[in-house]
């Protein structure tokens, strides 16, 4: 059936389409979590915290660092004006001449993962990769938070957040710190 | 372009971020379907019922 539909995807004028031939049987014999009447599958957005400091590319280095400390964080993303990611400052950026614009010391092109993504999957692959935090946008890559594995893990499990959750409208995962 | 794709490419996929169709028919994609995709039965598959998604951006049907 799908080899059908993806030609005529295809003939639609898509153009980057993929088959998964195998389908939904594949998925779930892989234990792979579901939506539907008997799904309890949990998403990227459950564990997103949108409250992850932000730059711009040419703020200077040291009013960040002061700005990202006070706010209890270690790190930092950095967005242009339409809250596309850009770059990240990790931790060892610090040790940067403060001076510096932060667009000579980010790190370019961060990993980002989509919140409507499998949270389970994705946090068993940061594990074996030892990443410790995910970027969290839209398809367009804008910004909505990131994603800490330790605490992904506790949603996981079912343990209580170290973290209050805020509700906020449209906003698929709002954390505040207590 | 038209690929094939495995489980583990579409888990790759899904952490970058594509569009999921499922094409079965209704009640069996709401008995149970991959999270985040949509439904347009394969009967029901034309320009219009696809129009809801990006073209230009990646498509998974299954």
């Amino acid at each position: 059936m799908s080899p059908r539909a993806a030609c005529q995807l295809e003939r639609f004028g898509f153009e980057q389409v993929y088959d998964y031939v195998v389908g939904i049987a594949d998925w779930k014999a892989a234990g792979l979590p579901i939506e539907g009447e008997s799904s309890d599958a949990q998403l990227v957005s459950e564990a997103t915290r949108p409250d992850v400091p932000t730059a711009r590319p040419d703020e200077l280095l040291g009013t960040v660092h002061d700005r990202v400390t006070d706010s209890g964080w270690e790190e930092a993303l950095v967005i242009e004006g339409d809250g596309v990611v850009v770059g990240r400052l990790r931790t060892t950026a610090w040790q940067q001449d403060g001076n510096l614009p932060v667009s000579q010391v980010m790190e370019l092109g961060p990993t980002t993962v989509r919140p409507n993504g499998l949270l389970e999957p994705l946090v068993n692959r940061m594990e074996k990769r030892g990443t410790t935090l995910v970027t969290v946008t839209t398809p367009q890559g804008v910004l909505i938070g990131v994603l800490l594995r330790t605490e992904a893990q506790r949603i996981i499990t079912g343990e209580a957040p170290e973290q209050v959750w805020v509700n906020c409208d449209g906003c698929p995962g709002r954390w505040k710190a207590r | 372009m038209m690929a094939d794709i495995d489980r583990q490419t579409l888990l790759d996929l899904i952490d970058t971020g594509v569009q999921i169709v499922d094409v079965l028919p209704e009640r069996e994609f709401q008995s149970g379907h991959i999270p985040g995709a949509v439904n347009i039965p394969l009967k029901k598959l034309n320009v219009q019922t696809t129009s809801v998604l990006q073209r230009d951006e990646p498509v998974v049907v299954y």
